[in-house]
């Protein structure tokens, strides 16, 4: 094939910023993992992967490869059927941030009142926990919304809403399962900016599944694409271009040039992946 | 996705024809929501009372409605002791049922072994006739109080079991997921979840059960009824019976009916109060 799939995964060890990634400690690292439900075929199958303190890690992959499976085994929410997951601080484990696909609220409950979950359940009062719930949802540009109920939210403000209750613990990883996937563009790149700006801040590490490549690539500092049945990561890609990024890097060649290298090797991962299946 | 918020704070003026069209709908199916039943009743007794002047219906067949009308405040005095009576009974056996039901239906959540063992029993006292164990019931329990309440508990016990079981059992997955990373212990979810959660279902079964606690006591005193200081309004309904009292037999048994009406809108007022900020259900309802 030609360049860009030349480019992709084998070159991805190449690019200048890979070196600090690399150097990075390790936070979790997925080893051999196989998963399957039930008695159909293996969802994951011999799957590695290592998230590295400070990541800004995408996993990116076409719907159905198992991207889910990989947070939940992450999470904590199921069990590898071969294989394991080590963590190097086990105090990261116990304070995960998860957001999902949809937002998952409380509709019973006001805005500040979901944001104050996290911290009810380890036995904080509503009083000590105001702070930081104001705190969370200042981050997020939510601060005059605290007394609304969930229903009078938008799709984007719900959203922010679950980045507020996944930050309020404050995290060392969070997690977060194609969580722009179900809203418009706009709102979408909206959100994309004010999450990098974010962790600019708070300096916590992200796996973050997506579909999109240009997601992926605007956001994360590494790529790891993952090929379908039985799920596995094909190749992965460093996107070494520094933070802050701002909209103007959206519309900059550089960011062009990286799309059309990960484009290509989710193609590659995608025909790998039909062969199999 | 992003709409703006679906309860806009003020009311929307739309420009175009069609939506002026359909807020004037909106605003007439409103008052038509309590307009067209009070002209139904209206009606329904005007043609009752133009019946039984029209055919000269004597009273101990059926009395006009101002006869009944007269004979409820005539009689309210003698009446108030047994309604109060009737209304306290039903009161307590709900109370008791939502106890139970909620109770029961938690321990289900907790264990599947108990709702399997127990769960057939429950539908079985549930399709049973409680006109069929009143006289059993009348051999077992002597005091005459206890008996009313136990038929009145019974009938109204069930749909309060059922509703809370699908409520609790409702939650939402990811928000399950969600108590699972953050170690929820099991009091947690239940009180952080699982109740909310089944708070609208609760509601719906405490609406039936509202109703059915009512005509439990009613039933129940119609098969097992004594005179007395006990005595509730069923009773007098048959005493009057007894005695060929049609306008009292009419007078008591609007009291039932308006004290039916009265705990539906109770309830309603509760669910629409617990729920109107966050439940479709209680969305543009307006009690
Ligand atoms: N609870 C489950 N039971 C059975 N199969 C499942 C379950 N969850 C996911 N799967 C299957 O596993 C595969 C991967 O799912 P998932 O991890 O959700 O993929 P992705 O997030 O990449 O779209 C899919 O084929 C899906 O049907
Ligand atoms: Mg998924």
């Amino acid at each position: 094939m030609d360049a860009p799939l030349a480019a992709g995964p084998g070159a991805a060890r190449a690019p200048a910023g890979q070196a600090g990634a690399a150097a990075r400690p390790p936070l979790v690292a997925l080893e051999g993992v196989d998963k399957a439900y039930g008695r159909e075929p293996p969802v994951l199958h011999g799957l590695a992967l290592e998230v590295r303190r400070g990541d800004f890690l995408s996993l990116l992959g076409p719907s159905g490869c198992g991207k889910s499976t990989v947070l939940r085994l992450i999470a904590d929410l199921i069990r590898p059927g071969r294989g394991r997951i080590r963590w190097a601080d086990p105090a990261a484990a116990a304070s995960l941030g998860v957001v999902f696909q949809d937002p998952t609220l409380m509709p019973w409950a006001t805005v500040a009142d979901n944001v104050w979950l996290p911290l009810r359940l380890r036995g904080l009062s509503r009083r000590t926990a105001a702070p930081d719930v104001a705190e969370a949802l200042a981050a997020v540009g939510l601060g005059g919304r605290a007394a609304a109920f969930p229903r009078e939210l938008s799709g984007g403000m719900r959203m922010r809403v679950a980045i507020a209750r996944a930050l309020v613990t404050r995290p060392q990883l969070i997690l977060m399962d194609e969580p722009f996937a179900a809203l418009d563009e706009i709102t979408r790149f909206r959100l994309n900016d004010d999450l990098l700006e974010l962790r600019a801040r708070i300096g916590c590490t992200v796996v973050f599944v997506t579909h999109s490549v240009f997601e992926s690539v605007f956001l994360s500092d590494r790529i790891a694409v993952m090929a379908a049945r039985p799920g596995r990561i094909f190749g992965e890609l460093a996107v070494p271009a520094p933070y802050p990024r701002t909209a103007a890097f959206r519309a900059s060649p550089v960011y062009a040039d990286w799309c059309r290298v990960a484009s290509a090797t989710l193609a590659a991962a995608m025909e790998q992946g039909s062969d199999d299946g | 996705m992003t709409a703006e918020p679906i309860r806009a704070s003020s009311r929307p003026q739309p420009e175009d024809a069609a939506g002026r069209d359909r807020l004037r709908l909106g605003r007439l199916a409103r008052t038509g929501r309590w307009l067209l039943p009070a002209a139904v009743l209206a009606a329904a007794v005007g043609l009752w009372h133009w019946a039984v002047t029209a055919y000269d219906i004597p009273h101990y067949i059926l009395p006009g409605p101002l006869v009944v009308a007269t004979t409820l405040i005539d009689e309210f005095p003698s009446l108030a002791l047994n309604w109060w009576m009737t209304v306290k009974v039903s009161a307590v056996a709900l109370a008791l049922a939502v106890v139970a039901g909620v109770g029961l239906a938690v321990l289900f959540t907790r264990s599947r072994w108990l709702e399997m063992s127990l769960l057939p029993y429950m539908v079985v006292l549930q399709v049973t006739p409680i006109i069929a164990i009143a006289p059993l019931i009348f051999i077992y329990i002597d005091d005459h109080v206890a008996r009313v309440l136990f038929c009145a508990w019974i009938v109204s016990f069930f749909p309060i079991l059922s509703n809370t079981v699908l409520g609790l059992r409702s939650a939402d997955e990811r928000l399950r997921d969600l108590m699972t990373i953050y170690r929820a212990s099991g009091w947690q979810r239940l009180r952080h979840l699982e109740l909310p959660a089944a708070l609208p279902y609760f509601l719906g079964g405490l609406r039936i059960a509202g109703g059915l606690s009512l005509i439990g006591a009613v039933v129940a005193e119609f098969t097992m009824g004594s005179g007395g200081r006990a005595a509730g309004l069923a009773f007098r309904i048959l005493e009057a019976s007894y005695r060929m009292q049609t306008p009292k037999m009419f007078a008591a048994l609007l009291l039932i009916v308006l004290t039916g009406v009265t705990i539906h809108l109770a309830i309603g007022l509760l669910a629409h109060l617990l729920l109107r900020r966050w439940h479709e259900s209680a969305l543009g309802t307006e009690v």
